[in-house]
């Protein structure tokens, strides 16, 4: 059994060690580009005339392909994870900072109002009551940019050893091994499936106050085309 | 006291949505803003906790300007209900009724042991503390709403139409509880509904506002009723204020008749003997005194009284608390044109004649003129 997860020495990672580069450098991104919609989509919200151009800039930006991030950030960044990384950050955006936008809008005009008169600051009222209430949004959107980003981290491979199972399916198809690009597909597929199971499980833990039934949030509609 | 002096709003685009008002609030009572939409009520109550800023004018609270102390500190001072209650969806009820406690730095168990105080107070059950507001019905949102605005005791209520959402009967339920809440804390209540109904039943006082955020009457509602200060305020009030002042004079002075009243199981003797010549008709009872129907003596045989061969005898009214509006509503309501007068039991305490109520309404129209030139000069502060 164990030599079905034999991995050829240039790959320099074993099974697992693939699969957890793989991970981090799927979720990394979207933890970061949740760091960065945070932020930007509050002040869409606050300036509602920023909301469509910051829309637009987030589309060109994943309209971009990654090879030319790689050609460009390769100057700074080098061979590295970080080259791979960085894309995929930017392109999470195109869907958290419309999914938290729609998120902090939905919380009803009532409680807004009532937080307001019952002496919320701003900043209180944001934490307290906005993101919480937001928070089903955010992990839909959460959802899609992880299993989008799980899936994009194969491209990688194009600048070496910084693909994870991309690496694993470039191998396979060079020394003509099936194993090795079932493991890869799959894996990621897997991989991709857990990591949406993980969101919602967190989701359940975090919304107790959600009506049952309509727990079923739709996914944000930016990103029908996620796989790319 | 909350004084509102010549208090204008107005917007960049130029609208005006309140003109030049001026308004005293007296403590610990409950002040109504009535208005069709767009008159500003809800507006001026936003000024009052500076949701909304004032344009021109200012606005004191027991003496001193509202900008003088800072906003948040402001606010936490004044209970704020809302429309469809505005509750957190993500906190429990229990949470929801300690939130202003929590902001003014209560310890959770302190602000958890108000919140269930409370709950009781508003007729809330204990068993709903841990549910989430999705789990309530849209009244017991409301209490919920009300429970989190006296949860740090405030001695201003703000009240945004606050039962405007709920179902008649569950609003009725509401106001009645509010009515009995404000009876045992008194506080100093501003309520804006659009429903002239609700103003007149809950207002000690009332200022009817017209489209353009100015004032038109600033009264008593049964003054209001009896003299609407022009036509805008006398359209607004609706065709039927006369019968709806009747709310404001007690049937107490109604003279009872009890001779006309016979139980079910009467001889043929007793039946006899009742005195017809004030009433053409006998109210028969059951063995307990509760009204049964109305019948002529005639088709009275002793023994053998059938409790649906009788005419209807409409819907009692309350001899002792009722307004004189309902017992003429039970007059009405009879074919027989008698009210049924019953004790807060529901015994039957007598009967009395549309024409009698109609001499009641009339004296009670000269005592208000006799001591309405008084009122007005006493209480007027247009």
């Amino acid at each position: 059994m164990n030599e079905f997860f034999d991995l050829p020495s240039d790959l320099q990672h074993s099974y697992l060690g693939l699969v957890a580069l793989h991970l981090r450098e799927a979720l990394l991104p979207v933890l970061a580009g949740l760091l960065v919609a945070l932020p930007v989509a509050q002040l869409c919200v606050r300036l509602r005339w920023l909301y469509p151009p910051v829309l637009w800039v987030t589309t060109v930006l994943y309209a971009i392909p990654s090879l030319a991030f790689f050609v460009i950030l390769i100057d700074y960044t080098g061979l590295s994870e970080l080259t791979v990384m960085i894309p995929l950050a930017v392109y999470s955006l195109v869907v958290l900072v419309p999914a938290i936008v729609d998120g902090v809008r939905s919380v009803p005009q009532e409680t807004l109002a009532a937080a307001t008169a019952m002496g919320f600051g701003p900043v209180r009222r944001y934490v307290q009551v906005q993101l919480p209430i937001a928070a089903p949004a955010i992990i839909a959107g959460l959802r899609v940019a992880s299993v989008s980003s799980v899936s994009l981290v194969s491209v990688g491979m194009l600048i070496g050893n910084a693909g994870a199972l991309g690496n694993l399916l470039n191998s396979g198809m060079i020394y003509n091994q099936p194993r090795l690009v079932w493991l890869s597909v799959i894996g990621t597929a897997v991989l991709a499936i857990l990591v949406d199971i993980a969101l919602i499980v967190l989701r359940e833990l975090v919304t107790p106050w959600m009506p049952r039934g309509s727990r079923r949030t739709t996914r944000p509609t930016a990103l029908k085309d996620a796989a790319r | 006291m909350i004084r509102i002096e010549s208090v204008t709003k107005r917007y960049p685009d130029g609208t005006v949505a309140v003109d030049r008002l001026s308004l005293e609030i007296p403590d610990r009572s409950i002040t109504v803003l009535v208005g069709p939409s767009g008159c500003g009520k809800t507006t001026t109550l936003r000024m009052i906790n500076r949701m909304i800023e004032p344009s021109e004018g200012t606005i004191l609270l027991d003496g001193v300007d509202i900008l003088r102390q800072p906003v948040n500190t402001l606010r936490r001072s004044m209970g704020y209900v809302i429309q469809n209650a505005g509750l957190f969806q993500h906190r429990t009820i229990l949470d929801n009724i300690a939130t202003v406690p929590r902001l003014l730095g209560w310890g959770k168990e302190k602000s958890r042991a108000r919140a269930r105080e409370l709950m009781e107070r508003v007729g809330l059950d204990g068993s709903l503390a841990k549910r989430y507001p999705y789990q309530l019905s849209g009244g017991q949102q409301q209490r919920v709403g009300v429970a989190r605005a006296l949860a740090a005791d405030p001695p201003v209520l703000l009240m945004d139409e606050p039962f405007s959402a709920v179902d008649p009967v569950v609003r009725k339920g509401l106001q009645d509880e509010l009515l009995r809440i404000q009876d045992e804390l008194g506080k100093t209540i501003v309520f804006v509904t659009h429903d002239i109904d609700e103003a007149v039943k809950l207002g000690t006082m009332v200022a009817v506002m017209r489209t353009g955020g100015k004032l038109a009457q600033f009264a008593p509602p049964a003054e209001l009723l009896s003299s609407p200060a022009d036509a805008f305020v006398e359209d607004f009030l609706g065709a039927d204020r006369g019968i709806r002042r009747l709310s404001f004079f007690p049937s107490a002075g109604l003279e009872l008749l009890t001779s006309p009243v016979v139980a079910v199981d009467a001889t043929a003797e007793q039946i006899a003997a009742r005195d017809t010549t004030d009433a053409p008709y006998l109210l028969v009872t059951d063995l307990d005194g509760k009204p049964l129907g109305w019948s002529e003596p005639q088709d009275l045989t002793a023994g053998e009284i059938e409790p649906d061969q009788l005419l209807p005898y409409g819907r009692p009214f309350v001899a002792a608390t009722d307004s004189l509006r309902a017992a003429l509503d039970c007059a009405v309501l009879s074919p027989t044109g008698w009210a049924v007068g019953v004790d807060t039991d529901g015994r039957v305490a007598g009967v009395v004649s549309q024409q009698s109520i109609g001499e009641a309404i009339r004296g009670a129209h000269a005592e208000g003129r006799a001591d309405g030139t008084a009122e007005q000069a006493a209480t007027v502060t247009r």
